[in-house]
């Protein structure tokens, strides 16, 4: 018999990694680990590099005979390009600050997603092959040479970074390991090297506007059938226009909020908002064209990112409106926030923003014309233009996710929580180092929201799911509340894996339960259909009154009731033999008549 | 291994001007190598300054670490996200003189009940502070050893830092504290073996480099003592561009100096251009005003998109036939 | 008995020593970290980990009938069954409690005769470990249907919608009845 070692055995031995430096040690590609490789269909749409079938788990990757060359030219003009990646790749101290701060690395252990080291990846590369010290002295200056393994060890772990900045937060010289992700995977697009989880969305918002690719008859019987679903609950069925020329206002929104739960309930949510405030004077149009506010774009490269972009102003302008309203997004925000001024003039027929209901100018979008929603409700609440019924929340006890990209490129923590602070009656932040600008990202950001990679986003979103556990335990927290599409896709599995008992939701969806619309019939669910918790109190009761009355009227009713009848029947009986009688008079006298 | 490498680079370092610092040799060690390791230096962080001045900011990306400026009713952070020049000054004032996102690190919180618990990174805080500030402080009070009359704040500072009035020559605590924070950082390295594994030769020879210095320093000036008079007078000449070597200043004195020399040489080389790095990072010195103030990328090119006109002629009909307005019949 | 209070008395010098255990299946790098940060939100494996067996260790000792040690194990399953460990690895840690016990208190056990109630003891750790293995198998379970769910739930509206239009109510979900390819 063959001697099979017991579990006891198998325990002694150490898990604990070679004692070789990192350098030393490549990357394993562990399934689970990395995402499906980008299809060559995709490539062809938005004309990426070198279109192919492959696989991340492959030995041979398809790369061209001079890829080296490639790869280090455009690292040379980016270097050349990007004042950040140039004083990034300089001024390290390795003083490990940044090195805990990773969800990914603290969920994972694994050393190499210690943010200060996935940029020593390709930091080495820069010492090995672009300075005169790290040629000449190699390993010992930290410079190593550009291999087929380096090469494949940098696409993993630049597809194991969400581009959080979260470690950028706690670096003393704001070095942004975010920025070297994108970087990073900029040149590994060089080299046609991507996921498919986003070259397949990018293609798809290139050509028809959202990322599953639905067209604009589509996209638009979906809102429909939403204004369908608030007629049942509401009894108010509202329409809102789309490609509308000459509307006031121009509404983009992700596209991941009409097809997919919980964030169609989020886009009910706005649909309802913009219903109320219709009569209230707002004129807006949603666009089939500039239907995706999210941009997977920026997750390929920045050309790729102003590429999709372009729909934003051109739509826009070709509607003629005066401001953009944007939707509850993350990475949309990061994008809209801190490049679109750059990318494009706006165009000139744009005016400053101003709430057309309350007559608030949004002077911090003075120049860029576009508004977070949040910022453009916070606003309406202030001035009590909003109805509002926060005892319809009730039933849920709420907390607050920072999206990393809101928060820690724009910073707007302040503005969500006074929404809902003001339509739900239980609300309650987690620990203050895991929310505002220290907040842990959900896991699955940067286009990491797949599903082949559950394992890792199981481990990165942890240490958010753990707090999200912390607040659930102590304060019997069930609502996790966000104001990002990509979080409403991620945030779900998460919860359902850590911390079954708390949904998901958006902050709009919890605005349009709490909002009174003028003429609505007597609401008994929220828009998730679940009822509200007096609804059955007020069901029971209504039911025992109309038992009572009716016991009382019943014995009136019935003795009246029972009369009619037999007077009914009397008259139907003598009718009938009535006509039978004629009849079988009629018969006899043809009878007769022969 | 590159922990070894740097030991013994610096070793080699303290052992040439030992050896070489003997007569026609101190003209090598006291005036030629300074005056090359100045220029080194001097151009070195010129050309590095200018190398990343030359390279454009193509986009305005702050990382914001509080409450942006919105609406006027809420309450905004203006250092932590700076909307103004005048914020942005002062977010890397606090950054430069106080090192902020350091501190992050050590925010006090409550961990198993009610007991307040500092993170382990506060350390790092304070040894990084004690570090830069007992260095700052010992240079300038080398001002005193060419500058006549001593100005007023070397004297100051003299009497704040020997305030422990002990030992003669007085002691100086930044001194002591510059050797005991460098050497603080150096155990960090080795001992956390997540630091340990990220750090190679590079880290550890300028650390080595500056507690010999340090330790050369000390010793001079409180236990092989070297001739004061002569000393100024070397400095003075070298400063003021007419170099001298009197007679009999003792070899440890040339020790400090040549691994001063090596140290400023090796700086624009290194990772302590982070002194100069420090200002130009974009992700803290720009405000995060980009929706009021349009940032101008100077490569900006213009990008082949999909337009409105191709989407139309390709879903023309289907549009039409849900009632979307199109442009073209 | 008598084990049961020695078990009790070595408690803390079991459960640390249990800990480091667990802690040095990780990459030495990580395993400073995991043992240096104690705030829970910083650092949440360790604490999650620690947690469990302490769960786990007071389970044993309880005597009470309705004793459940599946929640605590859970509690260091859960994160293992996502970090890349083989399944035996994952709750080779239950077993590991033998041999520490037997580290620890070896000397005293043979002196107070006790080996009878070791092998119990032991019986019991056996059965958790692989109670330990189910925990385990059902997480994997449960990151498979998250997968598939979250496919369902992309879509989920599209496809709702698309039966509408089709005329096939309540067959949500099921991409096959009615195609969406007219859709894109
Ligand atoms: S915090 Fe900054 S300087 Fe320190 S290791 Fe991380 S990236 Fe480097
Ligand atoms: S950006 Fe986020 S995911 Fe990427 S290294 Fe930094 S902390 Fe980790």
């Amino acid at each position: 018999m063959s001697k099979v070692a017991s579990p006891e055995e198998l325990s002694r031995v150490r898990y604990g990694p070679p004692k070789k430096g990192w350098m030393d040690s490549p990357a394993e590609f562990k399934e689970g680990r990395w995402c499906y490789g980008s299809k060559p269909k995709d490539h062809h749409v938005i004309g990426l590099p070198n279109p192919r079938s492959w696989s991340p788990g492959d030995e041979d990757w398809k790369l061209p005979d001079n890829w080296k060359e490639i790869f280090l030219e455009g690292m040379r003009e980016r270097l050349d390009k990007f004042r950040t990646f140039r004083i990034f790749m300089d001024i390290c101290v390795r003083c490990g600050a940044c090195a805990d701060k990773c969800h990914f690395f603290i969920g994972s252990g694994d050393p190499k997603n210690m943010p200060v080291l996935r940029a020593e990846l390709l930091r080495s590369i820069y010492r090995g092959e672009f300075t005169n010290t790290g040629k000449i002295l190699g390993k010992l200056a930290g410079g190593r040479k550009l291999t087929y393994e380096v090469f494949k060890e940098l696409f993993y772990y630049f597809f194991q970074c969400t581009e959080c900045r979260r470690c950028s937060l706690f670096c003393p010289y704001g070095i942004d390991t975010a920025e070297i992700t994108i970087i990073g995977r900029e040149l590994l697009n060089l080299l046609g090297c991507n996921i498919d989880w986003i070259t397949g969305p990018v293609a798809n918002c290139y050509r028809t506007g959202n990322h599953l690719g639905i067209q604009p008859h589509a996209y638009h019987s979906m809102l429909e059938f939403f204004c369908e679903e608030i007629e049942e609950i509401t009894g108010i069925l509202p329409e809102p226009s789309f490609n509308r020329k000459g509307a006031e206002i121009l509404f983009i929104t992700p596209s991941g909020d009409v097809f997919a739960d919980p964030g169609t309930y989020t886009c009910m949510g706005y649909i309802m908002l913009f219903h109320y405030l219709e009569g209230l004077g707002l004129d807006l149009t949603w666009s089939t064209y500039a239907s995706e506010g999210g941009n997977f774009g920026y997750f390929t490269s920045h050309e790729m990112a102003k590429r999709l972009n372009a729909k934003m102003y051109a739509e826009a302008e070709r509607l003629g409106v005066k401001w953009i309203l944007g939707g509850e997004c993350g990475h949309m925000w990061r994008v809209c926030n801190q490049y679109m001024d750059t990318f494009w003039e706006p165009p000139k027929s744009l005016e400053i923003p101003v709430s057309p209901i309350t007559g608030t100018r949004f002077e911090q979008a003075k120049d860029h014309k576009m508004v977070h929603i949040c910022e453009f409700t916070a606003d309406l609440i202030k001035h009590g233009k909003l109805n509002l019924d926060p005892s319809r929340n009730d039933i849920y006890n709420v907390t607050f996710h920072d999206s990393c990209n809101p928060a820690r490129a724009m910073g707007l923590f302040e503005e969500p929580r006074y929404i809902i602070n003001n339509v739900c009656n239980n609300f309650v932040d987690m620990p203050i180092n895991t929310i505002k600008e220290q907040t842990f990202c959900c896991g699955g950001g940067s286009g990491l929201n797949t599903d082949e990679i559950m394992d890792l986003r199981m481990r990165g979103g942890f240490p958010r799911a753990n707090a999200v556990d912390y607040v659930h335990q102590k304060h019997g927290v069930n609502l996790l509340s966000c104001i990002c599409a990509i979080d409403r896709a991620t945030l779900p599995p998460l919860m359902e894996y850590w911390v079954p008992e708390v949904g998901v939701s958006g902050v709009h969806e919890l605005v349009a339960n709490a909002l009174v619309l003028e003429g609505e019939q007597k609401r008994t669910t929220n828009l998730r259909a679940e009822e509200f918790p007096w609804v059955e109190e007020e069901e029971e009761e209504a039911e025992e009154e109309a038992l009572e009355v009716s016991l009382e009227a019943a014995e009136e009713t019935a003795a009246e009731a029972a009369e009619e009848a037999v007077a009914e029947a009397a008259e139907e009986a003598a009718e009938e033999a009535a006509e039978e009688v004629a009849e079988e008079a009629g018969e006899e006298e043809a009878e007769g008549e022969k | 291994m590159g922990i070894w490498v740097s030991f013994f680079a610096v070793i080699a370092l303290v052992l040439i001007p030992s050896v070489g610092a003997q007569g026609a040799g101190q003209y090598i060690f006291g005036i030629f190598i300074p005056y090359v390791a100045v220029l080194i230096f001097v151009i070195g962080f010129i050309y590095r300054v200018v190398q990343w001045g030359k390279t454009p900011v193509p986009f305005k990306i702050p990382t914001t670490g509080g409450q942006m400026k919105s609406l006027p009713w809420i309450k905004w952070n203006p250092l932590d996200n700076p909307a103004t020049t005048g914020g942005v000054v002062g977010r890397m004032a606090l950054e430069v003189l106080a090192f902020r996102s350091l501190f992050r690190n050590t925010r006090v919180e409550l961990r198993d009940g009610p007991r307040v618990s500092y993170g382990s990174n506060k350390w790092l805080w304070v040894a990084a502070l004690a570090f830069h500030y007992a260095f700052l402080v010992v240079f300038l009070r080398h001002f005193r050893l060419f500058m006549e009359p001593v100005p007023g704040f070397v004297g100051l500072l003299e009497s704040v830092d020997g305030f422990m009035e002990v030992g003669l020559p007085r002691l100086m605590i930044s001194g002591v504290v510059l050797l005991l924070a460098a050497l603080y950082l150096f155990l960090r390295r080795v001992a956390v073996p997540q630091l340990r594994y990220i750090s190679f030769a590079a880290d550890y020879f300028p650390l080595f480099l500056i507690i010999a210095l340090a330790g050369s320093g000390l010793l001079m000036r409180y236990f092989i003592r070297v001739d004061i008079t002569s000393v100024k007078e070397l400095i003075t000449g070298l400063v003021s561009l007419r170099p001298t070597i009197p007679e009999g200043i003792g070899v440890i004195f040339f020790v400090h100096l040549f691994l001063l020399s090596v140290l400023i040489a090796y700086f624009p080389f290194s990772k302590l251009m982070h002194a100069g790095g420090v200002f130009m990072s974009p992700t803290r010195n720009m405000a995060n005003d980009n929706r009021q103030n349009r940032h101008i990328n100077p490569w900006n090119y213009p990008v082949k998109v999909h337009t409105y006109a191709e989407y139309e002629d390709e879903f023309r009909e289907k549009m039409k036939e849900v009632g979307l307005p199109v442009e073209k019949e | 008995m008598a084990l049961k209070q020695l078990l009790e008395e070595n408690k803390s010098v079991i459960l640390s020593r249990w800990f480091d255990t667990i802690l040095e299946t990780y990459p030495v790098d990580t395993q400073h970290f995991l043992r240096s940060k104690k705030n829970q939100f910083d650092n949440p494996v360790a604490r999650r980990i620690s947690d469990g067996i302490e769960g786990i260790f007071s389970q044993i000792l309880n005597d009470d009938e309705e004793k459940d040690v599946s929640p605590f194990l859970d509690k260091v399953i859960r994160i293992r069954a996502v970090q890349d460990f083989a399944p035996s690895r994952a709750v080779a840690f239950m077993f590991d409690l033998k041999r520490l016990v037997r580290e620890v208190l070896g000397k005293a056990i043979r002196e107070l005769q006790l080996s009878e109630e070791l092998g119990r003891f032991e019986e019991a750790i056996d059965k958790m470990g692989l109670l330990a293995l189910d925990i385990y198998m059902k997480c994997r379970e449960e990151i498979y249907e998250l997968r598939v769910n979250e496919v369902k739930r992309s879509v989920s509206r599209l496809i709702e919608r698309a039966n509408k239009i089709c005329g096939i109510p309540g067959k949500e979900g099921d991409p096959e009845v009615c195609s969406t390819d007219n859709l894109t």
